[in-house]
């Protein structure tokens, strides 16, 4: 029988995945934007098998929200990374530098 | 309640976003009215702020949509606060937009698109209407702070706010699936309800990854650290919104989640308040000290001044929560004020500076300018008689009312760390050698709006006590 701690185990393991993904990568700004992707999906199965078990609609509604919400994030992210690759012709974690301190 | 009594209620919001959509429409045919898209979208502003204004004189408190969204005298204070700054970041943008070449009707757009967020911000009651007027608030600002899409600091900025900000929301997300599955409601006030006696442990997870996406917001220590960059790299009408409008949001959203939706287990967030505080007050003031651009000062500047303002949320009353709202109502004139004046820091060759270098003897070539600048920095590390004292003394006040006496003590004592690097700032406009680098002043309106906010933290402030204490108190109110 699959309870809801299964459901939660596997969201918090997507979570911090995508935590772990934006922090350990070095390489790629596109793989931050699929590893932000982890953790909204995360909280979607966290907010659906919740609302399963709770029998309550709100939390499938918000998961509703979360996907659209998600999409645009997507959609301004991208947009931004576009900007910047123009800019600097580079789009490497590690060249994100230059303001410090 | 109908969807017409609904829909009265939220009658700023309804203006802001028909505004929006139709200067949207605007700007995709004539993209270079950014000037009359401003102007339009001020006017908008100050239609909507009347109608808040209405609202907080009648005192109807009532919620709207099934109890998604309120409409009570904490948000209409907040929305006050918003919309004005909010107005003068578009009235201060122009000409120095134009001058990076960046001016375009999009602008005023995505101003008014953040106050929406921020307007549905401060009066959402339930989980889901915080979420998507965070979310709203935060797309719009990506965007801003990238806007000067031609120079390379302005898109890094963008970047690194995009990529931390939808990190805080997704960690603020979690904690709120969290929250709604161990107890069963979106709602605050049904949160509030089954927040009682015995938490669990997921419960307990689910406030500290709310607490923690918020402190992000607002950028509080540990939090901070995108804050510096982000206030570099963002034109410096943007910083400048950075620095009110959404701080006083975010800050407002804090409280009302802190204290409707967990105040009945004061014992699970109250720790963790009095740590952010302080270490936003020590961050704030010690990653100061080294840095050369005024811009990243200002910005550990903002991060000292929220963990003063989360001093007042420690103490958990209605004090401490009045004391806040009069801190954050200062803080806006302070802070609008200081960018303000650092946008007049421009050279002969009509190029913006923004380094100390930049300012050494400004007193000599500008001494209005240096005065005015000088004003804001004595008021912003709460030197009396200036204004930016009056609010460190009623948070503090509020915090040894409520028996943290060491917490106020702390405080204290860093604030005068804090005071090194804004006397810093006046010490190289008085005393050194004038360097002459900053060209007379052309812009009529920088120099008005700066006047009147430097008279508002001037000893001048304190008439406006008796209307900030009661306007104050009554929000205050309208949370417990």
């Amino acid at each position: 029988m699959i309870g809801i701690e299964h459901y939660l185990v596997v969201s918090s393991i997507l979570f911090v995945m995508g935590v772990l993904g934006i922090f350990l990568n070095r390489k790629n700004v596109i793989i931050i934007l699929m590893a932000i992707e982890l953790i909204l999906l995360a909280v979607n199965i966290n907010l659906v098998a919740f609302s399963a078990f709770l029998g309550d609609l709100t939390g499938q509604i918000f998961a509703m929200f979360v996907l659209t919400v998600a999409a645009s994030e997507a959609a301004i992210g991208l947009a931004i990374l576009v900007i910047y690759f123009r800019g600097r012709g580079t789009i490497a974690v590690d060249d994100v530098n230059r303001m410090k301190g | 309640m109908d969807l017409n009594a609904s829909l009265f209620l939220v009658r700023p919001e309804v203006i802001l976003s028909f505004s929006a959509l139709v200067l949207l429409l605007l700007s995709a045919w004539r993209s270079e009215a950014g000037r009359l898209a401003s102007i339009l979208a001020v006017a908008a502003l100050v239609g909507s702020g009347a109608y808040v204004v209405h609202s907080l004189c009648t005192q109807t408190d009532a919620t709207a949509f099934d109890g998604l969204i309120g409409n009570d005298a904490f948000g209409n204070y907040a929305k006050i606060l918003i919309y004005f700054a909010a107005a003068i970041s578009l009235m201060i943008a122009p000409r120095f937009l134009e001058k990076m070449g960046a001016m375009r009707a999009e602008y005023p757009v995505l101003i008014l698109l953040a106050a929406i967020g921020m307007s549905i911000m401060v009066s959402a009651t339930d989980l889901v209407t915080l979420y998507i007027g965070l979310e709203l608030n935060s797309l719009a600002a990506y965007v801003l702070a990238s806007f000067a899409r031609y120079d390379g600091r302005s898109a890094e900025a963008g970047l690194k706010y995009f990529v931390l900000g939808a990190l805080a929301s997704g960690i603020l997300l979690f904690g709120m699936s969290l929250l709604y599955g161990f107890t069963g409601s979106t709602s605050f006030s049904a949160i509030g309800v089954a927040l009682n006696g015995d938490v669990g442990l997921g419960m307990i997870f689910g406030v500290v990854f709310v607490l923690s996406g918020l402190a992000f917001k607002i950028s509080a220590a540990p939090f901070h650290m995108w804050t510096p960059d982000v206030y570099e790299g963002a034109p410096t009408p943007v910083t400048a919104f950075f620095a009110s409008a959404p701080k006083v949001a975010a800050t407002a959203l804090l409280i009302r989640v802190v204290i409707e939706a967990f105040g009945n287990e004061v014992i699970v967030w109250q720790q963790i308040v009095i740590v952010v505080a302080l270490m936003s007050i020590i961050i704030g003031a010690v990653g100061a000290i080294g840095q050369q651009n005024l811009k990243r000062l200002l910005a550990y500047s903002s991060i000292n001044n929220i963990g003063f303002i989360l001093i007042g949320l420690a103490a958990g009353t209605e004090q401490g929560v009045a004391a806040m709202l009069v801190y954050l109502a200062i803080y806006v004139a302070m802070t609008l004020g200081s960018f303000i004046a650092l946008m007049q820091l421009k050279a002969h060759d009509g190029s913006y500076r923004e380094t100390f270098g930049d300012i050494a003897g400004l007193s000599k070539t500008r001494p209005a300018l240096a005065a005015v600048f000088a004003i804001f920095m004595f008021s912003l590390a709460g030197i009396p008689p200036l204004f930016g004292f009056w609010g460190k003394l009623v948070v503090f006040q509020a915090a040894v009312a409520a028996n943290l006496l060491p917490l106020a003590v702390i405080g204290i004592s860093a604030s005068v760390i804090g005071a090194f690097y804004y006397l810093k700032v006046v010490k190289v406009m008085y005393f050194d050698e004038p360097v002459d680098v900053i060209a007379p002043s052309d812009d009529l309106v920088l120099s008005w709006t700066g006047g009147i906010m430097a008279a508002a933290v001037s000893p001048l402030g304190y008439l406006a006590i008796p209307v900030l204490a009661a306007l104050s108190a009554q929000a205050a109110r309208a949370l417990f």
